[in-house]
């Protein structure tokens, strides 16, 4: 595309299938404690 | 529903419910800002040709005197395409999953365990009043924490990697406790088939050669509290005779870390309204020799003369745009340094299950106080009407876990057209519970923030992208 640049391969919808197993960290045992950041965390189903 | 924004020189357009970031020129930018303010996402979708002649004129008739018409006819072609993809203009279909993550069984996969309701030191801020939580000086036992282990792989179904966060006040003022419960972790795990992942937070105030390789050999993630600049942590960061913490403590956390190899942890700050200038405070910790970084706002009643007000926020808006700018051009020179709030996985991200159901507060992540009673989270430690239970007995008041599980970024009014609810989840429900109207409410400042900070991380991934 010209005037388009997609960044992202996936979209959410896709992840429906696989997604659910709660393996991932949770996010407030990472660095935060005051604030709630979900997106930075990685997923362990790949 | 799509959102589109400038940042360093980028044309940013997010379709936020298919989670599709796309970078666009100044064409594109204006053509989609044009449909999407011409017709409502209910229209594009419910027109079986979004190239039709009328939508092609009325963006022309708005475009032409700015750009070339073969440019805007390009634009709305690829447009077009995307949308086709479901990366543009996608509406929301995820409604549908609400019933089913209201209802959901959940597991227990993540505790924090409070093994010293005691501080040595005196943070101003701390939200722990020096480690007491609204309570008593106390130290959790090796019983305690054990029978918080017990419980955990017995709440934790087939759930294999267990998160167990040694907290205070300050963790290490137990230290022989911390070591018996990782080792009667340990010892479980093959029996049970599960893993788990240890993680620490630290004044650093009792760091020694002993401490630091059993935490380097045992944690998986280890929290160092600083707050930057010496000045700064100084100021809210005393030891309780009123001496700064800054000088005792930076070697030892630079001793941990250089016999840390490659594992995580992070040098985790607290800016206020005495430092809204914090940008300086992370390139402190990245010039002492730190390369993971986190640096959180305060989060405290407005009665306190270093909270973060409304009027704040414009100066907090421009210091995040010169840390991103900053670490862009340590990372050509080389030195580049990760920071927790500007990590973002585009590619690899969470699922949608685990964005639509938040942080998992009182119902995957629960607090443990020395004592053994079980509350919400951290945050929520000492606030009777959120007592759930204890380690003995387990979950007493298994309403409170209800109340927790139904609420989402579907069920609090202020998510609802905010383009960042998927990488926040709703925000904190204790920030909410505090500072808003409750757990369906939000806290404003908080999530103001948090915008920034979503729109500043996806820009430095754009920026990285086209580099490489």
């Amino acid at each position: 595309m010209k005037h388009v640049k997609t960044i992202t391969k996936d979209t959410y919808k896709n992840t429906v299938k696989k997604g659910g197993c709660g393996e991932c960290q949770t996010s407030c045992q990472s660095a935060c404690k005051t604030s709630c950041t979900v997106g930075n965390q990685t997923c362990e189903n790949k | 529903m799509v959102y589109q924004y400038k940042s360093n020189g980028y044309n940013i357009v997010l379709d936020v419910d298919s989670g599709a970031v796309h970078l666009v020129d100044d064409t594109a930018f204006d053509v989609i800002a044009v449909i999407s303010w011409l017709y409502d996402e209910e229209e594009i979708n419910a027109s079986t040709d979004l190239e039709k002649k009328s939508l092609k004129e009325e963006v022309l008739d708005e475009l032409s005197d700015t750009y070339d018409e073969k440019d805007i006819l390009d634009a709305i072609s690829e447009v077009k395409t995307l949308w086709e993809e479901g990366k543009l203009f996608t509406e929301d279909s995820y409604t549908e999953l609400i019933p089913q993550i209201k209802e959901r069984k959940t597991v227990v996969k993540a505790l924090c365990l409070h093994i010293a309701h005691d501080c040595n030191l005196a943070c101003k801020y701390c939200f722990a009043e020096e480690g007491e939580y609204h309570g008593r000086r106390a130290l959790m036992s090796s019983e305690v924490g054990k029978k918080a282990i017990d419980f955990l792989i017995a709440n934790s179904g087939n759930r294999h990697n267990l998160e167990v966060d040694f907290f205070g006040g300050e963790p290490l003022m137990n230290f022989d406790v911390v070591k018996e419960i990782v080792a009667y972790g340990r010892s479980l795990e093959d029996k049970y088939n599960k893993h788990f992942r240890f993680t620490i937070t630290t004044n650093g105030v009792l760091l020694n050669d002993e401490i630091d390789d059993f935490i380097n050999k045992e944690m998986d993630n280890v929290v160092l509290s600083l707050d930057g600049r010496k000045e700064i942590n100084d100021k809210m960061r005393p030891f309780r005779n009123g001496q700064g913490s800054f000088d005792y403590i930076v070697p030892k956390f630079q001793n941990l870390i250089k016999k840390r190899g490659d594992k995580k942890y992070y040098v985790r700050g607290t800016f206020t309204r005495n430092n809204l200038d914090f940008a300086n405070d992370v390139v402190t910790f990245a010039d002492l020799g730190f390369d993971q970084l986190s640096m959180e706002p305060v989060v405290t009643d407005l009665e306190n003369d270093y909270s973060i007000r409304e009027e704040d926020l414009p100066k907090i808006f421009d210091e995040y745009d010169r840390l991103s700018e900053i670490m862009l051009e340590r990372e050509k020179e080389g030195k580049g340094f990760t920071f927790f709030h500007y990590m973002i996985d585009l590619n690899g991200g969470p699922c949608v299950s685990k964005r639509l159901s938040g942080c998992g507060s009182a119902t995957e992540y629960l607090a443990v106080t020395p004592w053994g009673d079980l509350y919400p989270c951290h945050q929520f430690v000492g606030e009777d009407d959120y007592l759930m239970g204890n380690v003995e007995e387990g979950i007493t008041h298994p309403e409170i876990a209800d109340k927790f599980r139904s609420c989402n970024v579907f069920t609090k009014p202020k998510c609802n057209d905010c383009f960042a609810k998927f990488y926040c989840s709703g925000g904190c429900a204790a920030n909410a519970h505090q500072y808003g109207e409750g757990l369906n409410d939000c806290y404003d400042i908080g999530c103001q923030m948090e915008r920034k900070r979503v729109e500043n991380a996806i820009m430095m991934k754009i920026a990285k992208t086209v580099e490489e």
